[in-house]
């Protein structure tokens, strides 16, 4: 069975060199390819091997949008590390920084500590909740437009097609025999691919560090090993999975195509070939009459400008990733024969049924779906909005000693030691005094500060401060085992205050 | 695979053949090159056997080809450890208790150290918080048998409490009634007064016959009012914490049996830095002076 798979496979991809005219090839200059779908659905087999893919440039629309998607999203990865803000001189000036280290993480003017990770686990379920309406809308936008590896993809291919050619300059030189000039290209090209996998992987570890003292340091070998694992751990994954693997990762790899597919739904605009328009396909030539037929001319322009090896003619498919560069192809040629454009188009199931069935199309972007999604966009992002005005940059956090739990004095009075954090998430060092309510004639101090003469807790800036303390009252004010207290911290500049409720732990009565 | 061939009527897949009570596996295979990653990985787990420690054997294992070991490079990371903190080590062996205790460098180090040897060592007795147990002294409070500054209590660590060493804390507490120093009712009578001593109820009467004999047989030790002296490890009886018990039986007990508690000398077991650590974890807790 294996055999016969293979065979099919050979005669499968066997590829024509580009522009080669097939009979009945329409007069208007366009010429039908002779692109197989890769990954069509009768040529897939049992343990088969990797057919290659040499997707042909597009140019239209989406090809466009593609374009200044892979600028924008590079740009942002690049040079977010190198932006600058002003902390103070007490944290760093890095727009965007991860520092491990000191376990903070800064974006902009947010700064957060790990015990408020929650904010993260906020942004991620944002980035899921827009990922989801992007999909019900839009169908697999993400997977077409700005998963990095559908851009660095498309990055190492426009390196591919500058070094080697367009489609058939490629398959021409996959198929010829190793000569100089195959091996001066194809060397460049990985080469070039190395370098900017390595970029990649470079700009990487400046999000955890200050960039331009770790550029300084990568450059001169001075850089921690850690970075330089990193850098390269990150290149060869970029280098794998962006220039070789390709379409690979979104077929065999990616959970995403399985799970979007569960949010899309007949009202989602997907990339479709509008069957009811092009069917019966059939080559077509110049004056020749297009009644009884489709607008279809079997060109083969969308199969192949597909990155994906598939034929959207074919159908909805999950090797689909919505970029829409068949469109592009397609309209393209509907220009030169004349046919109104969009045969192939994003739309909906529902739509095309509708048109073909001759009634009016009709889209909405007011779905119960997407608003569900949108309504817990606008929850969730409110709830962090709230919280992050509403963060304090000063907390107290009190844990009493467990054992013993209190100490009796030698004149009888009753000791109890807590542990005193103080966070102070201001940029400045703040002094504090420390009170204790609901205690009577209570005395307090503080590990290596003499008692008596007023506490004063200080707080490093950016920092948490851990004090000892020792409360003790007499033990006639302790009517119980366990006399409620409150903890009340004040700023002796600006009178903030932070509390916290404890108890004060006694023999009882 | 089965002998004849079945395809899935609705997805047009080939099955594995495996059949379930009707329900059959559709065979939807690796790609190729994913396949050849498990058997790249079956090759890697071969050289994996070669290399490193893998079989176990009747009384050994394999032990590969480079050597290695888990439990060697344990040893290994703790002797870097100790070697790291031999430059603190040496500090506070160089160092006088009070300097330890001001520099927040050394006192985190002592701190910490003390902590864990505090743990390994004292627990057992003391108590993992030191807060003690009938016969073994409560540390975080203020009261202390043999003196609450650093250099009493590291004297008390280094030396123990009635061990054969010279330097050794040593003090007695007579069996009063058992070698028939006291009668019955002049011990009792000594109960009576060290109750009155701390202020609790007591027949005043008695209390009153106590006093001379208190005056007579204790006060040499425990001192006038019983406020007792560190010198040879007499308690105070007249504040509010007792080793043993507060009640007149304990009381009584102590009067007619007398108490000799011990403490092993620590100087033979830790190194001089690790008591100075302990002496300076336990002046912490709350009670030093």
């Amino acid at each position: 069975m294996m055999d016969q798979a293979a065979s099919t496979v050979t005669t499968a991809s066997t590829p024509s060199p580009e522009n080669a005219v097939a009979p009945g090839a329409a007069a208007q200059g366009v010429a039908r390819v002779e692109a197989e779908a890769v990954n069509k659905k009768e040529t897939r087999a049992l343990y088969q091997k990797r057919v290659k893919i040499f997707p042909k440039r597009a140019r239209g629309t989406f090809r466009r949008v593609k374009w200044v998607v892979m600028a924008l999203t590079l740009g942002v990865y690049y040079f977010v590390p190198w932006l600058r803000w002003d902390r103070g001189p007490a944290a760093p000036d890095q727009a965007v920084l991860i520092d491990i280290p000191a376990r903070r993480f800064y974006f902009f003017f947010i700064e957060i500590w790990p015990q408020e990770v929650y904010y993260l686990t906020g942004l991620l379920i944002l980035a899921a909740l827009a990922l989801f309406v992007a999909t019900s809308l839009f169908g697999r936008v993400w997977c077409g437009y700005t998963c990095p590896q559908t851009v660095w993809t498309d990055l190492f291919l426009v390196v591919e097609r500058l070094i080697e050619g367009d489609r058939g300059a490629r398959i021409r030189l996959d198929k010829a025999a190793w000569s100089g000039r195959k091996i001066v290209r194809r060397t460049l090209k990985h080469a070039i691919w190395i370098a900017i996998a390595i970029l990649t992987g470079g700009a990487w570890v400046f999000y955890f560090a200050d960039a331009p003292t770790l550029l300084l340091d990568l450059v001169t070998f001075q850089a921690p090993a850690i970075a330089y694992m990193a850098v390269g751990g990150l290149a060869s994954t970029t280098y794998v999975l962006g220039g070789l693997a390709r379409e690979q990762v979104c077929i065999y790899m990616c959970p995403w195509p399985r799970i979007q597919a569960a949010m899309t739904d007949i009202e989602s605009l997907i990339v479709t070939y509008r069957g009811y328009r092009g069917e019966p396909r059939r080559p077509h030539r110049k004056a020749e009459s297009w009644e009884g037929r489709g607008d279809c001319i079997d060109c083969n322009a969308c199969v192949a400008v597909c990155p994906m090896g598939i034929d959207i003619r074919d159908g909805s498919q999950l090797e689909c990733i919505n970029c829409g560069l068949c469109i592009d192809a397609c309209d393209e040629i509907m220009d030169k024969v004349g046919r109104p454009r969009g045969l192939i188009a994003y739309d909906t199931f529902a739509n095309v049924e509708r048109r073909s069935m001759g009634q009016s199309a009709r889209f909405s972007l007011m779905r119960i779906r997407p608003l569900i999604y949108a309504g817990l966009i606008v929850v969730v992002g409110s709830i962090m909005l709230f919280g992050l005005t509403t963060r304090s940059v000063l907390d107290l956090n009190v844990l009493r000693d467990r054992n013993p739990l209190f100490v009796t004095l030698s004149d009888g009075t009753i000791r109890n030691g807590y542990t005193v954090k103080i966070i102070n998430k201001q940029h400045e060092t703040r002094s504090f005094q420390l009170d204790v309510e609901g205690l009577p004639g209570y005395r307090i101090n503080v590990v290596g500060q003499e008692s008596g003469g007023g506490l004063l807790l200080t707080a490093k800036a950016d920092r948490l401060a851990s004090y000892r303390v020792f409360v003790s009252a007499p033990r006639k004010s302790l009517e119980d085992e366990s006399t409620p207290i409150g903890f009340v911290l004040t700023d002796t500049l600006d009178g903030a205050q932070a509390a916290y409720d404890a108890v004060f732990r006694g023999p009882g009565s | 695979m089965a002998a004849e061939k079945h395809t899935d009527d609705y997805t047009g897949i080939e099955t594995t053949g495996h059949e379930w009570d009707g329900i059959r596996e559709l065979n939807n295979p690796l790609p190729r090159w994913w396949l050849w990653t498990f058997y790249a990985s079956i090759v890697w787990s071969i050289g994996y056997w070669i290399v490193m420690p893998a079989w176990p054997l009747v009384s050994s294992y394999t032990t590969g080809m480079i050597d290695y070991s888990s439990r060697a490079l344990v040893a290994e990371r703790i002797e870097e450890a100790r070697s790291a903190q031999d430059v603190y080590a040496a500090k506070i062996e160089g160092a006088a208790l009070s300097e330890i205790q001001s520099d927040p460098e050394l006192l985190e180090f002592a701190m910490a150290g003390g902590r864990s040897a505090f743990a390994v060592n004292c627990s057992q007795c003391h108590g993992r918080g030191a807060a003690g147990a009938p016969g073994y002294p409560n540390l975080n409070d203020d009261a202390w048998l043999w003196g609450g500054t650093l250099d009493d209590i590291a004297q008390t660590i280094a030396y123990g409490v009635r061990t054969e060493h010279d330097e050794t804390r040593v003090g007695n507490m007579p069996a009063f009634v058992s070698d028939e120093t006291l009668t019955r009712d002049q011990a009792n009578d000594v109960a009576e007064y060290v109750l009155s001593l701390g202020g609790r109820e007591h027949e005043a009467a008695a209390a009153g016959r106590g006093s001379e004999v208190f005056a007579e047989h204790c006060a040499a030790c425990h001192r006038a009012g019983g406020v007792g002296n560190t010198e040879v490890g007499a308690p105070n009886i007249a504040d509010g914490i007792w080793l043993y018990g507060d009640d007149k039986e304990t009381i009584l007990e102590t009067v007619t049996y007398g108490r000799a508690g011990v403490m092993p000398i620590w100087a033979d077991r830790l190194s001089p830095a690790t008591i100075k650590q302990l002496a300076v974890y336990v002046h912490a807790l709350g009670g030093g002076q």
